[in-house]
C-alpha cells in the first residue's frame, strides 16, 4: 500500500477515535480506538506516524479511564497499545520505554483510582505474567514440561499464609502472626524452598525421558493440594479446605509519604492496590532481567541446546540433569516468590487457587504467547487473565440479565436456558480450545521467539 | 488389632481387584497409544469419562424399556465402547493427525494439544450434561438385579463386582489375542516397533494408528460404564484421577508393554485399596484415607528412581 494513504488511513483513524473517546468514552468507542490500535499495527505507516498515533491513542484511552466509564474495553485498549509498541518493527527505543512507562506508571493507577477493579485486574495479571515468565525459563527455554507448576505457587503461598497469619500458633508457641516486615524475608524463604522442592522433585523425573517430568509434577501437584487440603490434622498446618486468613501485609506508611511527597494521596481503599501493583511491576522487571540474562548465559544456551535435541546436547559435553535442574528449581522458585505476593495481596489462601487448572491456565499463557518469547509471555498472560476474570464473567452477567428479562435469540427464548449453562464455569473449554488451535495453527506463539520464529518460515518453505 | 486387620484382608484384597482391573483396562489404552506414537494421551482419561457418562444414560433411558438387567448391561456396554471408541478415533483425526502431518519435531506440541483435548472434553460434556439435564453430578440408575449379593465367608461380594471382573478378563484376554494373533495385531506391533519400515511393508500407519485409538478408546469405555455400575456417582472430572492412575499403572507395568499395563494395572489396585484401608488404623487416625492418591504418586516416583523401565518393561536405548 502507499504509504502516504497509509499515514492517512492511520491518522485519520487516530483522532475519529481520539474524538469517541473525548466525546462519549463507552463499550463502542473503546471498540472503535481498539479496532484504531489494530490499524496502526497493521499498516505500514511511517514509523513517526505511528508512534504518534500510539501516543495519542494513549491520551485517548486515559482520559476515557479517568471518567470512569466504559471501564474494561479501555484498559484493554491500553494493553492492545503496550502489544504494539513492543512488535510494531522500527519505533526507537526511547519512544518505547517513555510510551510503555507512562501506560504502566499512569495511565493503569488513573483507571485503577476510578475503578478499582482495574487495579485488581492489573495485579492479577502482573502476578499470572511473573508466573509465567517463571515457567518460561523450564517450558519455554528448557524444553521440560512442567504440569504441576502451581504446587511451588502453593507452597510460597502457604510459606508465609502460615506464619503471617495466627495460624502458627495452632502448632508452636505463640507470637504469630509475624510482623508484616518478615514479609520480605519470606519472599526469599519461599525462593529457598521451592527451589529445593524442584530439585527434589526434579531428581528422579529428570533423569528419564520428558513425558515423565509431565506426569510426575502432575502427581506432585496433586500431592500439594492434597496435603493442603487434609493437613489440619494431626497438626493443624494448613486449616484444611477452610484456607488460611488473614494474612498480614507488609507495612506501607513509608510507601504513603513517599507518594504523598510525590502529591499522590492515597486513601485507605487503593493504598495497597497501588502499593501492590507497583510491586508486581518490580518484580516483573526483575523476572524478565533474569530471563533475558539466563537466556543469554552459558546456561541458557545449554537449555536452548537440550531443548532443541537433547542427544546432540549432550554428545557436545553439556550435562544434563544439572542443566535440567537448574531450569526447573529456577522456575520453582518464581513461582514461590509470587505465592508469597498472592498471599499477601489476597490476605487469604485456599486450596481452590493451586489446582490442575491453574497449573494448565499458567501453561496456556506460556504457550498462546510463545514459548520462549518474553513480550509473547507476557501478553498470553494478560489475555487468559482478562478472559478468565473479566470477559466470561461479563458474559455470564450479560447472559443472566438476558435470562431474567426474557429476551429471545433466533427464535429461542434466553428464559428456557438451564441455569447450569454459566459460560464463566467453562473457562476449561475455552483453554483447551486455545491450547488445541495454538498447537495446530501457531504452535510458535502468538509473538514467536526469534529462533522459533526462524523455524516455522523454514518449515513453510519446505512444504 | 492385628486380627481385625487381618479380618477385613479378603473385602479389600476383592475392592483392590476391581479397582486394578478397572486401571488395566484404561492403562491399557494409554500404554497402546503410547507404544505407537509415544505420545501421552492425556485425553484418554476423558475417553473414559465419556464410556461413565454413556453407561449412566443409556440405563436412565433404557432401563424402563428394557427388563432384563444383564441384557441392559450388555446393551451399555456395547454403546459406552462405541462411543467412546469413536470420540477416541475422532480425537485423533482432528487434534493429532494433523500434528503429525505437519512433522513437528518437538515432543511437546502433541502433549500440549493433548491436554488441550482433554480440557476440552470435560466441558463439553458438561455443556452437554448441563443443557441435557440442567446437573452435571450424575447418579446411575441402581437395578436391584445386579445389585444382589452373595455372603461368602469374609467377603460381601454383589453381582456387578463379579461381573466387572469378568467382563475385564474377557476383554484382556481378547486384546492379548488381538494384538498377538490376528493381522492387525501383527500391524499394531509393527508399527510401534518403526513407523517408516511398517509403511514400506505396505501398512497403512495412519490407519493402524486409528484402530489403535478406537481399540484403546472402547476398553476405556467398557471400563467407564463398569466403573459408573460400580461406584454409582459420576461427573465430567471423574476421569481425571483414575486418568493418571492408570498412566501411572502403565509405567509400574513398563509403558508400551501390554501385559505390563495390566500387571501394573492389578498391582496399583491392590496397592491403594491396601494403603486406603489400612493407613488410618496404623496411623492412629491422624492420615486419613484421602492420603491413597498420595501413596499412588509416591510408589511413581519411588519407581522411577530405582526401575524407571517398570516391572516388566525392557531398557530400550533411545534412537538418534
Amino acid at each position: 500500500m502507499n504509504k502516504n494513504l497509509a499515514n492517512g488511513l492511520v491518522l485519520g483513524a487516530t483522532a475519529v477515535s481520539l474524538l469517541l473517546l473525548l466525546l462519549a468514552p463507552n463499550f463502542l468507542s473503546g471498540l472503535v480506538a481498539i479496532a484504531a490500535v489494530g490499524i496502526v499495527a497493521y499498516l505500514r505507516a511511517s514509523v513517526t506516524v505511528r508512534s504518534l498515533s500510539l501516543a495519542l491513542l494513549t491520551l485517548g484511552f486515559t482520559l476515557g479511564l479517568a471518567r470512569g466509564s466504559g471501564g474494561d474495553l479501555l484498559f484493554i485498549g491500553l494493553l492492545a497499545v503496550l502489544v504494539s509498541l513492543i512488535t510494531i518493527p522500527g519505533i526507537p527505543g526511547w519512544i518505547k520505554g517513555l510510551l510503555g512507562a507512562a501506560i504502566l506508571l499512569l495511565s493503569v493507577p488513573i483507571a485503577g483510582f476510578t475503578n478499582s477493579f482495574l487495579f485488581e485486574l492489573g495485579i492479577q495479571i502482573g502476578i499470572y505474567a511473573a508466573m509465567a515468565l517463571g515457567l518460561n525459563v523450564v517450558v519455554g527455554m528448557a524444553g521440560l514440561l512442567d504440569l504441576g507448576y502451581a504446587a511451588f505457587f502453593a507452597i510460597g503461598a502457604y510459606t508465609w499464609a502460615i506464619f503471617g497469619s495466627p495460624q502458627a500458633n495452632q502448632f508452636t508457641a505463640g507470637g504469630f502472626p509475624l510482623n508484616g516486615n518478615f514479609f520480605y524475608l519470606f519472599m526469599i524463604l519461599a525462593i529457598i524452598t521451592t527451589a529445593i522442592t524442584g530439585v527434589l522433585i526434579g531428581l528422579p523425573a529428570l533423569r528419564l525421558r520428558g513425558d515423565y517430568l509431565a506426569i510426575v509434577t502432575l502427581g506432585l501437584g496433586e500431592v500439594v493440594r492434597v496435603l493442603a487440603n487434609n493437613l489440619d490434622h494431626p497438626v493443624n498446618l494448613t486449616n484444611g479446605p477452610q484456607g488460611i486468613t488473614p494474612v498480614e501485609r507488609p507495612p506501607i506508611d513509608w510507601f504513603r509519604s513517599l507518594m504523598s511527597f510525590f502529591g499522590v494521596h492515597l486513601d485507605a481503599k487503593t493504598d495497597y492496590q497501588l502499593f501492590f501493583y507497583l510491586l508486581v511491576l518490580v518484580v516483573i522487571g526483575i523476572v524478565v532481567a533474569v530471563n533475558v540474562n539466563l537466556g543469554n548465559s552459558r546456561f541458557g544456551r545449554a537449555w536452548v541446546a537440550i531443548r532443541e535435541d537433547e542427544t546432540a546436547a549432550k554428545a557436545m559435553g553439556i550435562p544434563m540433569l544439572g542443566t535440567k535442574l537448574l531450569a526447573f528449581a529456577t522456575g520453582a522458585a518464581f513461582s514461590g516468590a509470587m505465592g508469597v505476593i498472592f498471599a499477601a495481596q489476597r490476605t487469604f489462601v485456599s486450596p481452590e487457587s493451586f489446582t490442575l487448572l491453574a497449573s494448565i491456565t499458567i501453561l496456556g499463557m506460556v504457550v498462546l504467547g510463545g514459548m520462549g518469547s518474553i513480550p509473547g509471555v507476557i501478553l498470553g498472560a494478560a489475555a487468559l487473565t482478562i478472559l478468565n476474570i473479566d470477559l466470561l464473567k461479563s458474559f455470564s452477567e450479560y447472559l443472566n440479565t438476558l435470562r431474567q428479562s426474557g429476551a429471545t435469540v433466533l427464535g429461542f427464548n434466553l428464559a428456557n436456558l438451564p441455569n447450569q449453562f454459566e459460560p464463566a464455569k467453562y473457562e476449561r473449554l475455552v483453554f483447551g480450545i486455545v491450547l488445541i488451535l495454538m498447537m495446530i495453527f501457531r504452535p510458535e506463539g502468538l509473538i514467536p521467539e526469534r529462533r522459533h520464529q526462524l523455524e516455522a518460515e523454514e518449515v513453510k518453505e519446505k512444504s | 488389632m492385628l486380627n481385625a486387620l487381618l479380618q477385613l484382608l479378603p473385602q479389600v484384597f476383592l475392592e483392590g481387584l476391581l479397582l486394578g482391573f478397572v486401571y488395566a483396562m484404561i492403562a491399557l489404552g494409554y500404554t497402546m497409544v503410547y507404544g505407537v506414537l509415544e505420545l501421552i494421551n492425556f485425553a484418554h482419561s476423558e475417553i473414559f469419562m465419556i464410556g461413565a457418562v454413556t453407561g449412566v444414560e443409556a440405563f436412565r433411558y433404557l432401563a424402563p424399556v428394557i427388563p432384563n438387567a444383564l441384557l441392559l448391561l450388555l446393551i451399555a456396554l456395547l454403546l459406552g465402547a462405541a462411543v467412546s471408541g469413536a470420540v477416541a478415533v475422532w480425537v485423533e483425526r482432528l487434534a493429532y493427525r494433523p500434528l503429525r502431518k505437519r512433522g513437528t519435531t518437538n515432543r511437546l506440541v502433541p502433549l500440549i494439544t493433548a491436554i488441550g483435548v482433554s480440557f476440552v472434553l470435560q466441558d463439553l460434556v458438561r455443556l452437554i450434561e448441563a443443557i441435557w439435564h440442567n446437573e452435571f453430578f450424575l447418579r446411575m440408575t441402581s437395578l436391584p438385579a445386579l445389585e444382589q449379593s452373595f455372603a461368602l465367608p469374609g467377603v460381601f461380594v454383589q453381582l456387578k463386582s463379579i461381573i466387572l471382573v469378568v467382563v475385564s478378563i474377557l476383554m484382556l484376554l481378547g486384546l492379548s489375542y488381538l494384538v498377538n494373533y490376528t493381522k492387525l495385531g501383527t500391524a499394531i506391533r509393527a508399527v510401534a516397533q518403526d513407523m517408516n519400515t511398517a509403511a514400506l511393508m505396505g501398512i497403512n500407519p495412519d490407519q493402524i494408528i486409528s484402530r489403535t485409538f478406537l481399540i484403546g478408546g472402547a476398553l476405556a469405555g467398557v471400563a467407564g460404564v463398569l466403573f459408573a455400575v460400580q461406584y454409582t456417582t459420576i461427573s465430567p472430572y471423574v476421569g481425571f484421577l483414575p486418568g493418571i492412575k492408570a498412566f501411572t499403572a502403565a509405567v509400574l507395568g513398563g509403558i508400551g508393554n501390554i501385559p505390563g499395563a495390566m500387571v501394573g494395572g492389578l498391582v496399583l489396585g491392590q496397592l491403594e485399596t491396601l494403603a486406603g484401608t489400612y493407613m488410618p488404623t496404623l496411623t492412629n487416625g491422624n492420615f486419613g484415607t484421602e492420603y491413597k492418591d498420595v501413596i499412588a504418586f509416591l510408589i511413581l516416583i519411588l519407581l522411577l528412581l530405582f526401575r524407571p523401565q517398570g516391572l516388566l518393561g525392557q531398557v530400550v536405548k533411545e534412537k538418534v
